[in-house]
């Protein structure tokens, strides 16, 4: 959170983020309740959308996610 | 790290909890799990959301409550075939047999062709008795359904839990019956703004 007040508009690029495999995705939100970042969220109930905005690539979904389609990805 | 704040939905795991104590004790409770079937159903035909896994699902929240909070999961990633289309159409197709031979005996029990069987049928496999969660007589098919439905409820927290423990929490929920009904129901709803 305190980073965040010190730098209001411009925000490092993660080294990471999370990418799902929407065609495999579940939707059962298991990744949306694990992110701290409030990142992710079940979009109508198809599959998970990760807000690359909000990301910081810390992987905790990835590690959540019960179906192993939600992945840790470099950043460009 | 910042946490999320728990919201009241975050402890309907309660709610599933003495679900299956009450049935334990009284089968007529187990008419109850039908909420449980409808409710879901509803807010993806009305809503076009999977909100009810998302945020409502008591059964869900107690694989997370044993595998997060008491930290009694071995977090291991499960087969990737769990959440292939096949396996899940497929154990769709496996519950829903199961759910309409449960409807198909209530029928005979109600027709009188058939009596009450005093058992719960779990994991699709073994009659277990469960006479003592009979103590006051209803209609022999009201108590027919609510063992058939308690039986098809606590197989599924068995599985789930045993899931669960070996695999990541919620691992149940790849394949659940509910959660893929209301999925594909969403993916139908929404075909139209679906851009890709
Ligand atoms: S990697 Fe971390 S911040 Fe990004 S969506 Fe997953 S849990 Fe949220
Ligand atoms: S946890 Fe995995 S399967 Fe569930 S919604 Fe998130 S990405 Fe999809
Ligand atoms: S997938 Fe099944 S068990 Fe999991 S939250 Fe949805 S209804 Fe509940």
């Amino acid at each position: 959170m305190d980073e965040m007040k010190k730098t209001p508009h411009v925000r490092r690029r993660p080294r990471f983020r999370a990418e799902n495999e929407r065609k495999r995705c579940v939707a059962c939100g298991v990744c949306v309740k694990a992110c701290p970042r409030g990142a992710v969220s079940v979009w109508r109930g198809c599959y998970a959308v990760v807000n690359d905005e909000k990301c910081i690539g810390c992987g905790l979904c990835v590690k959540a996610c019960p179906a192993g389609v939600m992945h840790k990805v470099e950043n460009e | 790290m910042k946490q999320q704040r728990k919201k009241w939905s975050d402890y309907l795991w309660i709610v599933s909890a003495t679900y299956f104590t009450l049935g334990f004790f009284n089968i007529v409770f187990a008419w109850l799990g039908v909420i449980c079937f409808l409710i879901p159903l509803l807010m993806a035909i009305f809503g076009g959301t999977k909100g009810y896994c998302n945020n409502y699902c008591g059964r869900g929240q107690l694989f997370l409550l044993i595998g997060n909070t008491l930290k009694l999961s071995r977090r291991r990633l499960a087969p990737r075939w769990l959440s292939s289309r096949w396996f899940r159409n497929g154990f769709l197709v496996f519950f829903l047999f199961f759910f309409v031979q449960m409807v198909y005996i209530t029928v005979l029990v109600a027709q009188g062709a058939s009596s009450l069987s005093e058992t719960i049928h779990l994991l699709w496999t073994f009659h277990v008795p469960w006479h003592w969660a009979y103590p006051v007589a209803v209609e022999p098919w009201r108590a027919q359904f609510a063992f058939g439905l308690y039986g098809i409820m606590l197989t599924s927290l068995i599985v789930g839990v045993l899931l669960t423990v070996f695999f990541r929490p919620r691992t149940w929920c790849v394949f659940c019956p509910m959660g893929n009904m209301t999925q594909m129901i969403c993916k139908a709803k929404n075909k139209q703004y679906d851009g890709k």
